[in-house]
Formats: structure tokens, C-alpha cells, sequence
């Protein structure tokens, strides 16, 4: 029973847990324990968002130095707009809706790998410039009224079963998927090792190129997929829908023990991380701290982890 | 000219883990001398050149600057400040910086206004007198440069002074992008240079030339030196006599396989530059020997990229591939030995894209057994595991694939005799089992119990050596020798 | 000759070519453009980009890139808008002090080999959230002093073509003349050649951070003082903008490759670009879009030369 409690206490990912746990608590304790329900149900529900992009983000990772997806939000956008106005309130069209985000995603991380592979551009500039574009792409579809989803599928993207948000239920089965693919599939093992070595995988027989490739479509649909439910929980499709996901997809896969250097990632460090990250803002937003503080808080936070977890000092 | 020496070593020893780099060194560098440095792979050239210019620290040994007392702490800084330059062989300007722009960096005490006038006649005066007519224009980027120049003005900005005297000038291969004409106008300037005072140490596989440059000729082997005399007093083949074995180590090589007529290689590599073309056959041990960096791991990479896939992975794959260079190019630094041993063969145990983890560890553990690898869990992190074990690992996982050729980048490099030895013998019971083994060493031990050889020169392959052709003596007399350009 | 034609001129001769063409272009579409209104007006908001442009710059020469550009710049704003205005010597205090916040980020990043992609995203969260603190809605006003800098009407040539000349001047003279540029830029083509040569890397880095964070700085004060209101996102597109101006005017992502007069014709002829999408009546949901497009098809155009380049110099 002590080795077990041990490995807990040792993996990379409990931390964001505790930290989670501590920053509700004392939201609870301002608040007297009134809301507690609430809270959780909440809390799990806007973590979802977080987590669903935060797997993309933290394969993206995985991959090594330099690798990071900047195009998730712009993704997002343009799938709630452009999957909402393809069902225009239809409900037989929500299953089909839900694969054209796919498609969308499909799309957008093709184009990522594409400029990267090709045009050899460093996937920050690469997935920055496609962001723009694809922002753009969402801009011109959205002209107009502001078309809100079909009554069944909004009924579903904010309400609950056992107690538990949907969205919540979503973002798990989500996490299986990407804990089954990180931990136990032949891909995700292939990942990790790129991350580490590229050139050693490389020798080692491991397909480097179409590995990049998939994970970089991997990670745009899985932003497509949240753009979609996002949408249905907002009642339609905002353009900035997307917006502070960017840093959120990065700062949940760090804070959740991810290495930034690559090779070693986790996915349940994603909920604790995107748990904590949302309660964190509820907690200064109860004990009255405006958005600046907010803001600079959510910075100071990312760089500090990222600081504390580096272990490579370099001699001085 | 004083007599007192630049610098002296003194019993200098130096190891990387198992391997004896110096094993009791004694070395001295006089005002007014070429000293040309010779030796095979591993002799401990490299290793002296560093210690000399600072970059490396001795395990035991004394250094002694200028016929002072010996240094406590030396340093690359230390090294500078009393004059000792060094030309290393890979490139270490900045190519975006203008050649005048790079004399800058060199010379940090060059301030003030005007400084770029005083580079560029610095730099520009210095390649006029070593290379006349050399055509470079100072002001170009080091970047835009061939890289024959490039070599020409690393060699001028290392024998450049400013508000100092350069009195001692390693150069480690500096004409191995030079042309004929340029190598000799470099020997000219180094004469003049040591007629007026200074010190060179020129290493170069091309025997010739040291024997031309240089006033006094140290042998090294297996980090001792061996022959310390005037260059007068040698020839080429006395050299290439002074370093090898002294005994002809007899090589237990296997019994030479009569080949069918029409036998079809398992690779072929045909490329332009080679004087042989590349082949092996089944079941053979192909060496590829000759002086290290001659470009022997880029064809055995590119052999392994040319049948393995960027973007699809085979379930059999057609070769495997040891690295040597653990670090870059074997070991995934944050994983288990289990799965850094078992890699290479996931893709031939998916079953609906899943890992296998019940026939990992089985993997595992029969390698474990089989190849003797020395620790009690196989889940314990790679790099808790020494050297030579963390190879036995890499070699379990190119092993253990089906692969027909297996592909070996110098992998005993820094490996204790002990696992050396356990590896030759399973070597040899899989190539008589038919798989081919292609393998690049630095050891001539290891290059000479190959049935077939090919020896590499100058980027390419020069030489072809079979059977009871495979001799020390051929495999040097091929290393070194004449310039071919 | 040889000299004239050599790839460092080649790389301005691109984007200088690039930004005449565009204004040629402009100059058709738009007749009334050609004058000295219409020049200033087009040009203005090129001078505050052009600043920040040159910030990216200093990050880009040392292999890092800097995505708090944008936030930083506004923060910036956001302070000589209220402070600077109101109680300058306090105005000038907050703002040397996010100067060496600036220059200790990068020496962080080094010290701990962080990725500064991560960091610099991080603290433009800060930075936002400082601006927010600052002004959470829009307001404050410009300093009398940039006010009328910004306004002036030089004889013959506008204030915006003079303001951009000059900052392309200065910002040349630091790093393409001057020892610290080359030992700075040194450290972005082989920092060990550097450091091997007894250079201090801290020492560098820090002072190339604190540039850098000197011109966004700049940049903000300029900015205000054209706009004379500040908010918090006045300059978050700023951050894009910078890296494609850099990009633009011939630098490299690594290599220590970079053209500070090159960066200063990016900038102008992004802004332009603005203007000559109005006036082709492109739609304003495609400007965001035209801007990604523009950086990629300059990289494109970058690596046909590249390997063509390449080619000649194996012959």
C-alpha cells in the first residue's frame, strides 16, 4: 500500500492535482461551502474545453524542441463557425456536423505539416501563419447573423448525466483515446521516441515524417472537435471563441508535468492542470482580483512551473 | 630564439571511461619546430591537441607554460592568452560574420573606433603572405565562402596576432580541403613561421607532407608515443611501419567463403566518388577501416535511409543499424533499457496498432540473458547502465530484429574488452547463420577479422582489401599515403 | 561588381524592390496617395511597426523569438499613455524597469535552457495583464512632446519616411557596424566560436534583450503618440507583424542572419500592404489572412533562392 501511495506521490502529474485541490478549497472556504456543487460542476466543465486541446497540444510537444501547434484557436473558430452554419439548427444534420469538424481539422493540420515539411518553416511560423489565415477563413464565414445550434444539441453541450456535465463525459472519453494511443499503441511510443532522439528513431526504423504528420493532424482535430462543442455550449460561434486557448492549450500540458523539451508527456496531468487553471481564475475572481491580475497571475504561474521543472542548468 | 619550450607535458594520462585516450605522455613543444603528430584512429592525437589548447583537462600530468613552474587550472582562456591556436577540423567561425567580422571575435582586445580597418589588415595582410593570389574578399560573409577558403582564412585568422605573440599553432588536417598548390604555399608559410621563432604542430594523413613541414615527427599508438625523432630520419613506409602493432596480431578470421559464380550481393551501394563499388554478400563481414571522419558512417547511414521508410514503417525490415555515437544517434535518454532494447521491433509485434507488452518483456528478457547485459531490472532507466552495457542494449535491438544486414557505426568505440569480447563471438555465430554485417571500426583489431574490407580515404572509398589481403599494413598503407588531388 | 550582386545586397534588393513595386501598384489604384498627405497618412503606423520590427530583430539575431511582442508593446502604450503623460519621471522609472524585466528574461532563458517560445507567451500574459490594470478601458492621452514630434510636417519629405530613415540608420549602426553587433550576431551563427573566443554570453544576451526591450518601448511611446489614446490591445497584432517584417526584410529564424534596414522595409511594406488591400477592395476579413500568406510565400520565394544558391556553390 506505502509503494503504491510512493509511485503516486512520484509521478509527474499529482502535483497539478494537489494544486487543483488546494485553489478549491480555499475558493470554497471565501464562499463558505455554499457552492460546492456548483463549483465542481463548473470547474469540469470549462476544464474540458482546456483538456481536449490540451491533448492535441501536448502530442504536438512530444514531438521535441520547436514543435508546438499556435493555429488551435483559429481552428476552433473556424469549425463552430463554419459546422453551425452547415446544421443551421437541423438536428438529423449534428452527426455529419460533427465529422466536418473532423474534416476541418484534417484539413488545417495537413496545410501545418505541409507548410513545415515543405516550405521548411518552423512549425511556430508555420502554424502562426496558418492561424491567420484559417482566422480569416472564419471571419469571411461568419458574415451575418449569429447562428445558434440545434435545441437537442445545446440541451446536450450544457447539461448533465449522473451529476457530471456532459462535456465533461466528452473530454474523458477523449482521454482514454489519447491515453490508449500515448501509452499503449505502437504510435504513441514512436512519438515519445522522437521527442527524445529524432535521429535515433530515425535509425531505429521508426517512420519519422509520417509520424510528425499525423500528430500535427491529430492536434487540429482535436481542435476542430472542441471548436464544435464549444460553440454548442456558447449557443453559437463567436470570432474570438478561441482566443485564450492558445496559451491554456500550453500551459495545461506544462503545468500537468509534460516536458517542453519533449520525449515525456502524461495525460492525466492535463485534467489536474485544466482543473487547476480554471479554478485559479474562479478563485481570484471570487476573492474579487480583477482581469488584469487574472492575467498577469495565469503568466506568472506558466513561467514559474516551467522554470521549477528545468532541470538542465547550465553552468554559469 | 629562446630555448625555453612553449609548452611541456608531463606523464599526461587521460581516460573516457574504459578507454586509455594518453596513457603516459610525454610531450614538448620548443620555439623554432614543426612538430608532426602521426597516428591511426585512437592513437590519442586528438586527445593531446585538446589538452594542449586548453579544451580538455588531464586526469593526471603535469602542464608547463614557457619553461615556468606547472599550471594549476588551464583552460582554453589560459591557452590563448600564451599564444596557442588551434585549427580544428570542423568549422569554427561564424558563418553569417564577414571574414573581418570573425577576426573581431577572435581578438577580443581589438576595440575601439576603426577597428574594421585594422581587422581587414590584420586578416588581409596575413593571407596575402601564406596564400598569395588567394582571391578572398574580406568583407564577404564566411558563409559565401568555398570551403577551401573558409580553411585558408581559419588558418590565417589562428597565425594572426594583435597586441600579442601567437606562439604556438595546432593544425588538426588543415589541408584536407586544399589543393596541392595551396598545401604547399601552407608548408612555405609554416617553415618561415618556425624560422622566425613560433611553433607548429601539424597533424595530416598525408604522409608527404609532414614529412616535408615538419622538423621533428612524433608516432603515437594507443595513447603512447612511440617514435620521437627529426623527420630526417623517417620515410613513408617507416611511418606507416612506426604505427603499427608491433606483433601482428593473428586474426581469427573465419574461413574465406567460396562464392557461386553469380551471386547476387544483399546491398549495393554504387556511388560515383568511390574507386570500388560498395557491395556485400550473405553472411559476410564487411569492414570499412581507415582514418575516422573519412566519410565510412555517412554511407552506412545512408545504406540504412535508402531501405527503411520516412513515412511507412516495414513490419521486416530489410537492415538494422547500431549507432556508435550513443548519445546522438542510439540511445533514447529518458527511457528504460527495456524500451530502448525494444524499439525496433514494435512495428513487427502490432497487433491493431498496440504495443505488445507481454512480448516486450519476453524480448527483453531472453536478450538480457543472451547478450549479458549487467543490471537487475530491466525497467531502471538506460543511462543508469555504463557504457558498454548501454551498447550491449543497442545491440539487442538491432539483433534481435529480423533484419537480414545489420549496419554497425564503430559501436565498441569506448567498450570495455569484456563486452567486446561477447559480441564478437555473437557476431560471428549470426553471420555463419547468414546475416551480413556491415561494420565500421576505428579498431584494427576489430576491421581485421572482416572477410572483405573497404578502406576509406579522403571521403571515399579508396581500396578494396580480401581475405589474407586484410593486413594491418595494407589497411594503413591505404589510409594514408599521397594526396590524390 | 561581384561585391554588388553578392547574396548580403541580393537580400535588400528583394524587399526594396518588393516595397517600390507595391507602391507603384498603390500609386495606380490611388492617384491621390501620390503626395505628401497621402504618404504620411500611409506611412504613419509603419514608424511604431517599424520599432517593434527592429525589437524582434535583436531576439530573432540571437535565436530566440519573442512572442510578448505585441502584449509588451501595448503595456508600453498603456504606461506613456497614463503615467508618462501625467508624472513622466515615474513614466520613465516603470518603463526602464520593464527594460530590465526584458533583459532578464533572456538571460533566464539561457541560464536554464528554457524555450523562449513558452516564456515569451507566458509573459505577454503579463504584460497584458498589467496593460489591463493600467487601462481597462481605452483612455489616457499622449505626451505633449510626442504629440508634436509625430505631427510635425518636415519641408518636402513626410515625418513618417524621415522617422523611418532614421530608425533604419541607427539600428544599422548598432548592429552591423559596431563591435557588439558582430560579437551579438556572432553568438547567433556559433556561440561556442564565440564563447571558445572569452566572450561573456550573458553579458550579450542581456544587453540584446535590453535593446530589444528599448525599441518596443519606443514603439509604444510612437504609437500613442499617433493614436492619443491607449488600450490594451492597441498592439497585440504587432507581435506577427514583427516576425514578417523581420522575415520580410531578409533575416533568418537562426544563424544570426539578419538586415536591420531590411526589417525597417518589411515594416513598410506590410503597412502598406494594408492600404493596397483597401484599395482593392479586398474585403477586411481577408487583411489577417493576407498577412499570413504574405509570410509564407515570402519563405517560399526564400528557400527557391536558397537552394538555388546552394546548388552553385557545390559547382
Amino acid at each position: 500500500m506505502t509503494t503504491g501511495f510512493n509511485t503516486l506521490l512520484h509521478t509527474r502529474w499529482i502535483w497539478s492535482f494537489v494544486a487543483a485541490s488546494v485553489v478549491w478549497f480555499i475558493t470554497i472556504m471565501f464562499t463558505g461551502g455554499s457552492s460546492l456543487v456548483e463549483l465542481t460542476q463548473v470547474a469540469f466543465t470549462f476544464a474540458s474545453f482546456s483538456i481536449i486541446v490540451g491533448l492535441g497540444q501536448m502530442f504536438v510537444i512530444t514531438l521535441g524542441p520547436g514543435n508546438i501547434d499556435l493555429s488551435i484557436p483559429a481552428t476552433m473558430t473556424l469549425s463552430g463557425t463554419i459546422v453551425l452554419k452547415f446544421v443551421g439548427g437541423d438536428a438529423s444534420l449534428i452527426v455529419p456536423g460533427f465529422l466536418i469538424a473532423i474534416a476541418i481539422g484534417v484539413g488545417v493540420g495537413l496545410s501545418n505539416f505541409t507548410l513545415i515539411k515543405l516550405l521548411r518553416i518552423p512549425p511556430i511560423i508555420a502554424t502562426l501563419a496558418m492561424s491567420f489565415i484559417v482566422q480569416s477563413a472564419a471571419i469571411w464565414t461568419n458574415r451575418g447573423l449569429r447562428i445558434r445550434p440545434p435545441q437537442s444539441l445545446s440541451d446536450f453541450a450544457v447539461g448533465f448525466t449522473l451529476g457530471v456535465p456532459n462535456l465533461a463525459w466528452v473530454a474523458l472519453i477523449v482521454s482514454v483515446f489519447g491515453y490508449i494511443l500515448l501509452e499503449k499503441s505502437v504510435f504513441g511510443r514512436w512519438v515519445v521516441a522522437i521527442g527524445q532522439n529524432m535521429r535515433a528513431a530515425r535509425l531505429a526504423g521508426v517512420p519519422v515524417e509520417g509520424v510528425r504528420c499525423a500528430t500535427y493532424v491529430l492536434c487540429a482535430v482535436l481542435a476542430g472537435v472542441c471548436g464544435y462543442f464549444l460553440a454548442s455550449f456558447s449557443g453559437g460561434a463567436a470570432l474570438n471563441m478561441g482566443q485564450e486557448y492558445l496559451l491554456m492549450s500550453i500551459a495545461v500540458v506544462v503545468i500537468g508535468g509534460t516536458s517542453v523539451a519533449g520525449g515525456d508527456s502524461n495525460v492525466p496531468g492535463i485534467w489536474g492542470a485544466s482543473l487547476f487553471m480554471f479554478l485559479v481564475v474562479s478563485m481570484l475572481n471570487t476573492y474579487g482580483f480583477d482581469a488584469g491580475f487574472r492575467m498577469i497571475m495565469t503568466g506568472v504561474i506558466i513561467i514559474g512551473v516551467i522554470i521549477a521543472a528545468s532541470s538542465r542548468t547550465l553552468r554559469l | 630564439m629562446s630555448g625555453e619550450p612553449v609548452i611541456a607535458i608531463a606523464g599526461a594520462r587521460k581516460g573516457f571511461g574504459a578507454v586509455k585516450a594518453l596513457d603516459g605522455v610525454d610531450f614538448t613543444v620548443t620555439p623554432g619546430e614543426c612538430i608532426g603528430l602521426v597516428g591511426h584512429n585512437g592513437a590519442g592525437k586528438s586527445t593531446l591537441v585538446n589538452i594542449i589548447n586548453g579544451g580538455l583537462n588531464l586526469d593526471e600530468g603535469r602542464i608547463s607554460l614557457s619553461g615556468g613552474k606547472p599550471v594549476n587550472s588551464y583552460s582554453i582562456r589560459v591557452a590563448r592568452t600564451h599564444g596557442i591556436r588551434c585549427v580544428f577540423q570542423e568549422l569554427s567561425m561564424c558563418p553569417n560574420l564577414s571574414v573581418v567580422e570573425n577576426v573581431r571575435i577572435a581578438h577580443a582586445g581589438m576595440k575601439g573606433f576603426g577597428w574594421r580597418s585594422r581587422a581587414r589588415k590584420v586578416v588581409s595582410e596575413l593571407l596575402d603572405v601564406i596564400f598569395p593570389d588567394h582571391g578572398i574578399d574580406c568583407r564577404r560573409a564566411v558563409g559565401d565562402l568555398t570551403i577551401a577558403q573558409r580553411q585558408m582564412v581559419e588558418i590565417a585568422i589562428a597565425f594572426s596576432s594583435y597586441n600579442s605573440t601567437t606562439s604556438l599553432v595546432i593544425l588538426d588536417e588543415p589541408t584536407s580541403s586544399l589543393d596541392a598548390s595551396r598545401a604547399e604555399q601552407l608548408i612555405a608559410y609554416v617553415k618561415s613561421f618556425t624560422g622566425a621563432g613560433g611553433a607548429v604542430i601539424f597533424i595530416s594523413h598525408i604522409l608527404g607532407e609532414i614529412l616535408d613541414a615538419a622538423s621533428r615527427i612524433v608516432v603515437m599508438r594507443d595513447g603512447q608515443v612511440v617514435s620521437d625523432k627529426p623527420s630526417g630520419e623517417f620515410t613513408v613506409n617507416s611511418l606507416v611501419q612506426a604505427m603499427g602493432s608491433v606483433a601482428a596480431a593473428s586474426s581469427e578470421r573465419r574461413a574465406t567463403v567460396v562464392r557461386s559464380e553469380g551471386e547476387k550481393p544483399v546491398a549495393s551501394f554504387p556511388r560515383s566518388r568511390d574507386a570500388v563499388e560498395f557491395k556485400a554478400y550473405k553472411g559476410e563481414l564487411v569492414g570499412l577501416a581507415g582514418l575516422s571522419g573519412q566519410g565510412q558512417t555517412q554511407l552506412i547511414v545512408d545504406l540504412y535511409t535508402s531501405v527503411s521508410g520516412d513515412w511507412k514503417s516495414r513490419r521486416e525490415p530489410q537492415a538494422a543499424f547500431v549507432a556508435g555515437d550513443r548519445l546522438s544517434d542510439g540511445v533514447f535518454p529518458l527511457w528504460s533499457i527495456l524500451r530502448n532494447m525494444t524499439i525496433a521491433m514494435l512495428s513487427e509485434w502490432r497487433r491493431f496498432g498496440l504495443t505488445d507488452p507481454a512480448r516486450e518483456a519476453a524480448f527483453a528478457d531472453g536478450w538480457h540473458e543472451k547478450i549479458g547485459i549487467r543490471t537487475k531490472n530491466l525497467d531502471n532507466p538506460i543511462l543508469s547502465l555504463s557504457g558498454g552495457n548501454q551498447q550491449k542494449a543497442l545491440f539487442a535491438r538491432a539483433l534481435g530484429t529480423s533484419a537480414p544486414i545489420v549496419l554497425m557505426d564503430d559501436p565498441m568505440r569506448g567498450v570495455d574488452i569484456g563486452t567486446k569480447q561477447d559480441v564478437y563471438l555473437m557476431l560471428r555465430e549470426e553471420a555463419d547463420a547468414g546475416r551480413t554485417f556491415i561494420w565500421y571500426s576505428t579498431e584494427m583489431d576489430e576491421v581485421c577479422v572482416c572477410d572483405r574490407v573497404y578502406v576509406f580515404r579522403e571521403g571515399s572509398i579508396a581500396r578494396e582489401l580480401t581475405g589474407d589481403a586484410v593486413t594491418e599494413e595494407n589497411i594503413l598503407a591505404a589510409s594514408f599515403g599521397e594526396r590524390t588531388s | 561588381m561581384k561585391t554588388l550582386l553578392s547574396n548580403d545586397n541580393l537580400r535588400i534588393l528583394v524587399p526594396a524592390l518588393s516595397l517600390v513595386a507595391l507602391l507603384c501598384a498603390v500609386f495606380y489604384l490611388q492617384p491621390r496617395t501620390m503626395s505628401y498627405m497621402g504618404l504620411n497618412l500611409m506611412f504613419n503606423l509603419a514608424v511604431p511597426i517599424a520599432l517593434a520590427t527592429i525589437a524582434q530583430m535583436f531576439i530573432l539575431a540571437v535565436n530566440d523569438l519573442d512572442l510578448s511582442m505585441g502584449a509588451f508593446v501595448s503595456f508600453s502604450a498603456c504606461v506613456a499613455a497614463t503615467f508618462l503623460e501625467q508624472s513622466p519621471l515615474i513614466g520613465i522609472l516603470i518603463l526602464a524597469a520593464a527594460i530590465g524585466v526584458y533583459a532578464l528574461i533572456g538571460v533566464v532563458i539561457y541560464l536554464r535552457n528554457l524555450p523562449a517560445i513558452v516564456v515569451t507567451l507566458g509573459m505577454s500574459f503579463v504584460w497584458s495583464g498589467l496593460a489591463v490594470l493600467l487601462l481597462p478601458s481605452p483612455g489616457g492621452a499622449a505626451p505633449e512632446w510626442i504629440r508634436a514630434i509625430m505631427t510635425s510636417r518636415p519641408p518636402m519629405v513626410p515625418m513618417a519616411i524621415i522617422a523611418s530613415i532614421i530608425i533604419a540608420a541607427v539600428a544599422h549602426l548598432i548592429v552591423m557596424r559596431s563591435s557588439f553587433g558582430v560579437i551579438m550576431r556572432g553568438l547567433g551563427g556559433n556561440s561556442r566560436s564565440v564563447e571558445r573566443s572569452g566572450w561573456s554570453i550573458i553579458r550579450i544576451r542581456a544587453m540584446t534583450y535590453a535593446l530589444a526591450g528599448l525599441f518596443a518601448v519606443m514603439a509604444g511611446i510612437v504609437l500613442v503618440g499617433l493614436t492619443t489614446a491607449a488600450d490594451a490591445n492597441i498592439a497585440l497584432r504587432y507581435t506577427l507583424l514583427s516576425i514578417a517584417g523581420v522575415i520580410l526584410g531578409g533575416g533568418e529564424f537562426v544563424g544570426g542572419r539578419v538586415s536591420p534596414v531590411g526589417a525597417v522595409i518589411g515594416a513598410l511594406t506590410l503597412t502598406l500592404a494594408a492600404s493596397f488591400l483597401s484599395f482593392l477592395r479586398i474585403s477586411p476579413d481577408w487583411q489577417i489572412g493576407a498577412q499570413g500568406a504574405i509570410l509564407i510565400i515570402v519563405l517560399a520565394i526564400r528557400l527557391i533562392l536558397n537552394r538555388r544558391e546552394r546548388k552553385e556553390k557545390r559547382t
